[in-house]
């Protein structure tokens, strides 16, 4: 009989699963599941603010992007129920699973932060993180001319930890390019102790801020946000004052995890083998991108080095073959500095983002603004449709790290 | 590596006071290591934070974060700053001697 494989989530890491296993096992019943049909290219969110890309340019079809032969269900996930390996939708239908890949991504939980949502939500506090967001962001950044312009991440994990610093990068350039630079206080407030989470990359990124003039607040973790009097309060007693706040909401995963005994952890992440990417739930239960708790950016680059591991993983778990523990947690994330140029960063669970170059000595600048990499991230978006979701590999980029171009003795290793 | 003397017995840490190994640590060390971190005397519900941080790093590989805490531990993420003034993950993990929280990524 054929295998059963059920793909939960068609963004990313469900549809280039879902396409990398149609041609790996020509055979298997590949069903994808998502609740609605709407596939955003979330890269292109962080550009909407600045008019420099439109809602509807950077949105497809879900079904679309799936190879001939792969089922489609439109339908919200209420469980899963690992005993019996059977997916239940919240239309009461059930689907059977000989594998279940859970691609189901995180969730925006902005509620969860007192008074995120409640008065100035989408009138002076916004996120760029959804595409409602982000696009109602730009109506208010277009009138916006003078006065406090704070950028806040609540906690990690969040998607693209980059991008809440390329936010700020864009609107110093934004607001340059429109003449009102000088009368707007540009403000980074951060959980962390620095302005990244690596070292190396976080001196760089705290400079680039620096002379950029964006002032960084550190340690920050928001208790409340109080629209109406315009302030961040921290858990500690501090305030930021803000006339517009750029607020990156607590993630979590997707509540079908909470509803199904065993599978998630406190935040419906889904707790799994750093290197086979299998659940810790349950053998036949694989875990790719965003959805999963291991210690990897939440980021599409990372769910892109990921699928050709899980994929084979799959293969071999159906042939009661040994597993593949290869994923080496490597994330390559263009870094846009505004003035059409980007930095790039490369790096997995073991090397932090060092300088040099990507992939080898002859190659993109790391770490270094360069109107390469900006051009890079701007080809990015054509790769993700035709060739990453394809679940084609892209020329020069493996999914392992290289580091040939890498200054490893720039920094110690952790 | 840093050593450091706690109820009379010399313990491992790493250069922010976190212990190396969470097995020299014992109950009688929490009082002296809570005053390193200014909390003067802990309560009952320091001590379920405490206990909390030790079962989840011995079952987890590593210590929760604030946010995993104020879900699971049963102390609200506004009472842990109550409790831990100076951020609670990095404190009661001092006390609790376990290693700094991998945190985030």
């Amino acid at each position: 009989m054929a295998e059963r494989i059920v793909v939960l989530g068609g963004g990313t890491g469900g549809t280039l699963t879902a396409n990398r296993l149609r041609r790996a096992l020509p055979d298997a019943h590949i069903t994808v599941v998502d609740q609605d049909d709407r596939h955003v290219y979330q890269p292109g969110l962080l550009f909407v603010p600045f008019g420099l890309t439109h809602p509807e340019d950077i949105v497809r079809p879900r079904g679309r992007q799936l190879h001939r032969g792969i089922d489609y269900r439109e339908c919200p996930i209420d469980h899963v129920d690992l005993a019996t390996d059977t997916v239940v939708l919240a239309d009461g239908s059930s689907l059977q699973y000989d594998v279940v890949v859970v691609a189901t991504g995180s969730v925006l939980l902005p509620e969860e932060t007192e008074g995120l949502t409640g008065p100035g939500w989408m009138e002076k506090v916004f996120t760029f993180y959804s595409l409602e967001g982000a696009a109602a962001l730009e109506a208010s950044l277009t009138r916006f001319e003078r006065g406090r312009l704070v950028v806040n991440v609540v906690d990690m994990p969040i998607k693209c930890p980059v991008a809440p610093l390329e936010f700020c990068f864009l609107a110093d350039w934004y607001l340059r390019e429109r003449g009102v630079r000088d009368a707007v206080e540009l403000t980074y407030v951060t959980p962390l102790d620095g302005a990244f989470t690596k070292p190396v990359a976080s001196a760089r990124l705290a400079g680039l801020l620096a002379a950029k003039g964006v002032e960084l607040v550190t340690e920050f973790n928001t208790g409340e946000v109080d629209g109406g009097a315009g302030r961040l309060i921290g858990y500690d007693g501090r305030e930021v004052p803000f006339d517009l706040a750029v607020v990156v909401p607590l993630h979590g995963g997707a509540e079908f995890v909470g509803r199904s005994p065993g599978l998630g952890d406190e935040l419906n992440f889904v707790p799994a083998d750093e290197h086979t990417l299998q659940a810790r739930a349950k053998a036949n239960v694989f875990v790719i991108g965003d959805a999963s708790n291991l210690p990897v950016s939440k980021a599409g680059s990372v769910t892109h080095f990921e699928g050709e591991v899980l994929v084979e993983n799959v293969k071999r778990f159906l042939g009661a073959e040994p597993l593949d523990a290869s994923y080496d947690g490597h994330a390559n994330c263009f870094i846009e500095t505004g003035f059409n140029k980007a930095l790039l960063i490369d790096f997995n669970y073991d090397t932090e983002p060092l300088p040099g170059h990507f992939p080898a000595q002859v190659g993109l600048p790391l770490l270094k603004e360069s109107r390469l990499n900006h051009l890079g991230k701007l080809m990015f978006q054509w790769f993700y449709w035709h060739s990453l979701l394809p679940g084609r590999d892209i020329p020069g980029i493996g999914a392992e790290m290289p580091a040939a171009g890498k200054e490893t003795g720039a920094a110690q290793n952790h | 590596m840093p050593t450091k003397t706690v109820a009379g017995t010399t313990v491992d840490v790493n250069e922010e006071g976190f212990f190396e190994n969470p097995d020299q640590w014992t109950e009688d060390m929490a009082p002296e290591l809570a005053r390193d971190d200014g909390i003067d005397a802990l309560t009952d519900r320091h001590w379920e934070v405490i206990n909390f941080m030790r079962k989840e790093y011995f079952e987890k590989g590593t210590g929760p974060t604030v946010r995993v805490l104020g879900k699971a531990s049963g102390v609200s993420v506004k009472e842990l700053y109550e409790l831990f003034p100076k951020g609670p993950a990095k404190t009661a993990a001092r006390i609790a001697g376990i290693p700094k929280p991998h945190g985030c990524i």
